[in-house]
């Protein structure tokens, strides 16, 4: 019983102290100069059955994140624990072990499906890597699947091309789910879609979450869906994150000046408008960020400690945390 | 597409389902349809028959010198004529076709092989890539002829006594030409190999657990095959033409031995007088290269599924 309560109290997925740093070769030599620091110390944890939404703007890092933690890179440092296990120093055949529990749903459609492929065998290719099933156990098992994510099963022998791009997103997500996976990253899974596609894409995601049991890291630049789909939304700017707070508290009463700034570009309808708050310039260079806080170049709230001092991840309670020196305390 | 029967879309179990179909019957089913793939299987596999089944069609030995019926014009006795010393031009295709045809496929199959494995691992393996596109600056930049006679020279007599006198210049004849005509293969499937790498199926594959080697077989060979497929046709042509040109050397088969290349430039001497001797063998490799690059469209097209019902 004990050991039970702490196992559904434990997260599904915690990762602390993520780094994956990219080093840049220059010159005849090919000597170092630099390094990209596409994620710089992210941490998080997700409960088992929740949706933890990641957001940001182009290249800050998002799907960076999420790959490194299905450890499809080799990480700089971190832990990455799922279900207890840290696996950031697995490799080989001990990580080919846990990939069966997290799956990931790629961005394009079209790239993440072999065109010479067809969709049955797309599907089965994770049955065929872990399980070797028989040939009729493999055959039910797509169909079970294509059943699942809405195909009908007549496409079994057809090939990615003859598809549209909601049809194709479903085979992705159908061999996401093939192995029963408890964790699922989605990496903007709608952006490559029509906008009449997105909210059908999105109903299925919801629904198989409920029927299958799935967490979901979803990332997205769409922060209306992210809003639609999320429990709880991670805000990131180049490479770290700068806020992390359950959906609705981080919608209505954003903390960091970035997130005031992307949730006042939300579109909404009709109703009470926000004050747009327009970000000036550019996202500076991963390969030189600036010193003391990195959004500090394009702020509209910058002071001079900005400058000098990192402002770190603080709690503020309510499972609310920021990273700005403005809310370094609680709020009264 | 009119031909394939259309299964019934639907997801009420029990239906009637159409078999569970893999890549290979497809590329068959799409193959037999394209008109050019067929004619060049046909004419290659004429081709091939007729060298093997020709000495009990056609019994005359092409060494067979009768000075009496010397450059003599196609008749029932000589289908193709005869040459200035009297030999039966047919008998010599016949004869020369088999070493021609069996130097150029298994030549160029070497050469695949070596240029696909050295492409492949070079755009896959980053350790690997500077090392072995070295290597291949470095075959491409070696002088070819003067290599072949120092390596014909070394290796000529020993080769002979090891395996006979056919057999032996056959394999060094075969090793050199495979050897010394990999590296536009290795270097055309690096390069797609590099772009194919990073496509979003590859990194599926991987977050799935799939291990390189079955990536690499899997996902990587078959997005590669359609320029493999055109190196090998090329390849063939390139391979009879090359033991030509050796034969032509004296660096060849010997001198009583015919080859397509041999008795094409043997007749060239002699083309004035009688054109016939120069027109069948050129012939000859001409119909072989044309028909085995129309095998190889044809597998191209087989190959790839958005080409296919065009």
């Amino acid at each position: 019983m004990l050991s039970a309560a702490r196992a559904a109290r434990q997260p599904l997925l915690s990762v602390s102290g993520l780094r994956m740093h990219f080093p840049i070769f220059k010159g005849l030599l090919r000597r170092q100069v630099g390094t990209v620091k596409a994620v710089d110390d992210v941490g998080f944890d997700i409960a088992r059955g929740e949706v933890l939404g990641l957001v940001g703007e182009s290249g800050c890092g998002k799907s960076t994140t999420g790959r490194a933690i299905l450890r499809l890179y080799d990480i700089t440092s971190g832990r990455i624990e799922l279900e207890g296990e840290d696996i950031a120093p697995l490799s080989g055949a001990a990580l080919r072990a846990v990939r069966p529990r997290m799956q990931m749903i790629f961005q394009d459609p079209q790239a993440s499906l072999n065109p010479r492929m067809t969709v049955g065998s797309i599907i089965a290719e994770p049955l065929d890597e872990h399980l070797r099933p028989s040939r009729a156990e493999r055959r039910a098992r797509v169909f079970e699947l294509m059943d699942a994510v809405g195909l009908a099963r007549g496409f079994a022998n057809r090939y990615p091309h003859e598809f549209s791009g909601g049809q194709r997103q479903r085979i992705g997500i159908a061999r996401a789910l093939a192995l029963n996976p408890a964790f699922i990253v989605c990496d903007e899974p709608i952006a490559a879609l029509d906008v009449s596609i997105q909210a059908q894409v999105v109903n299925l995601l919801e629904d198989l979450r409920a029927a299958f049991g799935l967490t979901y890291l979803f990332i997205s630049h769409d922060l209306s869906m992210v809003r639609h789909l999320a429990d709880r939304v991670a805000v990131m700017y180049l490479g770290k994150i700068v806020e992390i707070a359950p959906r609705e508290a981080l919608y209505r009463f954003p903390l960091h000046p970035y997130t005031e700034a992307l949730i006042s570009a939300v579109p909404e309808a009709g109703g009470r408008r926000r004050a747009r708050i327009v970000l000036r310039g550019d996202v500076p260079s991963p390969l030189r960020p600036p010193s003391g806080c990195a959004f500090r170049t394009r702020c509209p709230k910058v002071f001079d400690r900005c400058h000098v001092e990192t402002p770190p991840l603080t709690d503020l309670g309510r499972g609310r945390r920021a990273a700005c020196h403005l809310v370094g305390r609680p709020p009264a | 597409m009119t031909e394939r029967a259309e299964p019934a879309p639907g997801t009420v179990p029990g239906e009637i389902e159409t078999p569970e179909r893999g890549l290979w019957n497809d590329v068959w089913y799409q193959f037999r349809h394209h008109r050019g793939a067929m004619l060049g299987t046909i004419v290659f596999t004429l081709i091939v028959l007729a060298v093997i089944l020709g000495p009990v069609l056609h019994p005359v030995d092409p060494t067979h010198i009768d000075v009496k019926a010397r450059n003599a014009l196609p008749s029932l006795a000589h289908p193709m004529g005869t040459d200035n010393l009297g030999r039966d031009t047919f008998a010599g295709i016949i004869e020369g076709g088999r070493i021609s045809l069996a130097v150029g496929v298994t030549a160029m199959a070497l050469a695949l092989f070596l240029g696909t494995l050295v492409g492949v691992l070079a755009g896959y393996y980053r350790r690997l890539d500077g090392m072995l596109m070295r290597v291949t600056d470095l075959f491409l930049a070696l002088p070819i002829l003067p290599l072949l006679l120092v390596v014909i020279l070394l290796f000529r007599d020993a080769l002979r006594a090891a395996f006979g006198p056919e057999t032996g210049i056959f394999l060094l004849i075969v090793f050199i030409i495979g050897v010394t005509s990999w590296m536009q293969t290795a270097r055309i499937v690096r390069g797609d190999v590099l772009a194919l790498k990073e496509r979003e199926f590859v990194l599926a594959a991987r977050s799935v657990g799939t291990p390189d080697r079955r990536i690499i077989l899997r996902h990587i060979l078959p997005n590669v095959l359609s320029p493999i497929m055109v190196s090998a046709t090329l390849g063939i042509a390139n391979a009879i033409i090359t033991e030509s040109a050796l034969s032509f050397l004296g660096l060849g088969f010997p001198s009583d031995f015919p080859t397509w290349g041999r008795l094409l430039f043997d007749g060239a001497n002699f083309m004035a007088l009688s054109p016939s001797r120069v027109i069948w063998p050129g012939l000859a490799i001409s119909l072989t290269v044309l028909s085995v690059n129309f095998i190889g469209d044809g597998l191209r097209d087989a190959l790839d599924p958005r080409a296919r019902g065009r």
